[in-house]
């Protein structure tokens, strides 16, 4: 069994220790059949020379930008929002969630183009925000998994603000939201993961470099440095550290959050 | 004494009217952002697109509503319509169930708790927490037909590895094991659905003389399928909007044996700039996806139990 588990464990590791072994690899250890696993020097600086080649250091800004800027905005909108449908009956509640869980379905190919003329519209194409924007609107997954969570949440709670004069948004400010930590961490690190790799968004409603993010970025340096694989290897290893070490830390909360979502 | 009492009742009333009028509003309060984001950028967009999707519609220039024809010219005058669809359904048809059994497998593997469990599902879900791009990169250089790993591995055990990026056919299995590699969502929502299987039945099983094969078929398997239902369905959605991978890793080459339906929509939009047609594209694949998921939903009536029932029948 453990024979087993190392052997696929390897096959999911190699591509990975191939990508970090071909980064610090010299240009002339790249190109070589039998391959070599372990560079015969390490050359760190292939890291720094590749990452000067594009401006990279703009890239890794305006993907810090969008990262900070939506994870703020989902957390403030969806707790609202969720806060909304777990605490009170309002006409047409129960069709607006389900609506809500479909809006999980369309696929974005459909929406692509209307959002486009939309943010054309607005003047936000080319610019940050039509990355941003969306993201104060709340979002379906993440509304679905707070409300959950205040649907566990006592109501009696609730009701002793009430009696000491608290309104629905001191409610929700001064009892759920605190309460809500551990899940608004959760879709913090979703959203992360999610706004920092996102490609489709970045290379429809982006086409100056200078706003491009990091994944715009990586694809346009393989582009043009096909040959130079261990300059395309180093800037995907660096772009790709964030997630990784974003998932080391926070692995325990990533593994719970997502093993709920099959079951609902 | 009696006016000032019912003075105080009025006056409670209306207080309790004036409370009541804030508690029919709050919630809408609370929502309003969604309701915006709603009508501005999910179904407002959805419900637009279908609109253009009856217009000749180019970026710029004049537009005209021409009716049925972008869904007629679709069907009846553009080879690539059919062509992408078809590498959809071949990349779909191969990946989907390679998915789920390989993702199935490795939870299965993780679920006898042995010692660094925990170590190994970190190994197995670590390759999807990094970009699409990042990804592509990755693989693209994995699959070298020169220099590239793989085919190293292979020439280890005889075998001479093909060019896998620029042969037809090859790309496309490229493709696959590439997306297979990203399995891990999956792998961790299967693992937590065998956690929740009750031990007790095994132990029942066990103790009626029932072997390992025929627990999995009869009593993991049947307890699993509304996971797999999930499963199966995210899995098709997201094998219908393949596109990072296709642009990143082969560009829909070699000779557009991976030009995927996403990406015939895309480039008819970002490309070719139809924006009318594009979006008769999408929604036909909107449809097409919305058919086999509620097949998949109508199916699954046959083959999916749910624990209620499954407690029903032992009673």
């Amino acid at each position: 069994m453990y024979v087993l588990l190392i052997f696929l464990s390897l096959l999911f590791l190699a591509p990975f220790i191939w990508m970090v072994t071909t980064s610090v690899k010299s240009p002339d250890e790249v190109y070589l059949f039998p391959p070599k696993w372990i560079p015969s020097k390490w050359h760190f600086e292939n890291f720094s020379n590749a990452w000067n080649m594009q401006p990279f250091n703009t890239f890794l800004k305006n993907s810090l930008i969008v990262t900070i800027m939506t994870t703020i905005g989902q957390i403030i909108s969806s707790t609202l929002i969720a806060y909304g449908f777990a605490r009170f009956k309002f006409k047409g509640r129960d069709v607006l969630f389900i609506i809500l869980l479909a809006t999980m379905m369309i696929p974005w190919e459909v929406t692509m183009i209307p959002l486009y003329m939309e943010f054309n519209f607005f003047g936000w194409i080319n610019t940050l925000k039509s990355l941003i924007v969306p993201s104060w609107f709340g979002s379906a997954f993440y509304i679905f998994l707070l409300r959950q969570f205040i649907m566990s949440i006592p109501k009696e709670l609730d009701e002793a603000a009430r009696i000491d004069g608290a309104n629905a948004f001191q409610i929700y400010y001064r009892i759920h939201l605190p309460l809500m930590w551990p899940i608004i961490a959760l879709i913090a690190v979703f959203n992360f993961l999610s706004s920092w790799n996102d490609y489709l968004g970045p290379l429809i409603f982006l086409n100056d470099e200078s706003k491009y993010t990091l994944t715009l970025g990586l694809a346009q340096f393989k582009g043009m440095y096909d040959v130079n694989m261990v300059g395309v290897m180093a800037v995907t290893f660096l772009i790709s550290l964030p997630p990784l070490l974003l998932f080391f830390f926070a692995q325990k909360k990533i593994v719970n959050g997502v093993s709920s979502t099959g079951l609902k | 004494m009696k006016t000032s009492v019912s003075l105080n009742t009025v006056n409670s009333s209306i207080q309790v009217k004036k409370k009541k009028q804030w508690g029919n509003l709050a919630p809408y309060f609370f929502i309003a952002p969604w309701i915006v984001g709603l009508l501005l950028f999910t179904l407002g967009p959805l419900l637009y697109s279908l609109v253009i999707s009856f217009f000749d519609w180019p970026i710029v220039g004049e537009r005209k509503f021409v009716g049925f024809d972008n869904y007629i010219t679709m069907f009846t005058d553009d080879p690539l319509f059919w062509h992408s669809l078809w590498v959809t359904v071949k990349f779909a048809l191969l990946f989907v169930p390679l998915n789920i059994i390989l993702s199935l497998f490795l939870a299965i593997l993780l679920n006898k708790n042995l010692k660094g469990s925990s170590l190994f599902r970190t190994f197995f879900y670590v390759p999807s927490v990094i970009s699409g791009v990042a990804l592509a990169m990755i693989w693209a250089w994995v699959y070298n037909g020169e220099y590239g790993i793989l085919n190293y591995l292979l020439s280890l055990v005889g075998i001479q590895g093909p060019d896998w990026l620029n042969k037809q056919g090859w790309a496309m299995i490229a493709m696959v094991i590439a997306s297979l590699w990203g399995q891990g969502t999956m792998m961790l929502i299967f693992l937590a659905g065998l956690k929740n299987i009750p031990q007790e039945l095994y132990e029942a099983a066990e103790i009626d003389g029932a072997g390992k094969i025929y627990s999995f078929f009869k009593i993991t398997l049947p307890l699993l399928t509304p996971t797999l239902l999930f499963n199966l369905i995210t899995t098709i959605i997201s094998a219908f909007q393949q596109l990072t991978l296709a642009l990143v890793l082969t560009g829909g080459g070699p000779l557009q044996s991976t030009y995927f339906y996403a990406m015939y929509v895309y480039e008819n939009a970002f490309k070719y700039f139809k924006m009318g047609y594009s979006s008769a594209n999408a929604w036909v694949m909107f449809l097409i996806v919305l058919c086999l998921t509620l097949l998949v939903f109508k199916s699954s009536s046959a083959w999916v139990y749910y624990e209620n029932e499954v407690k029903n029948e032992n009673a």
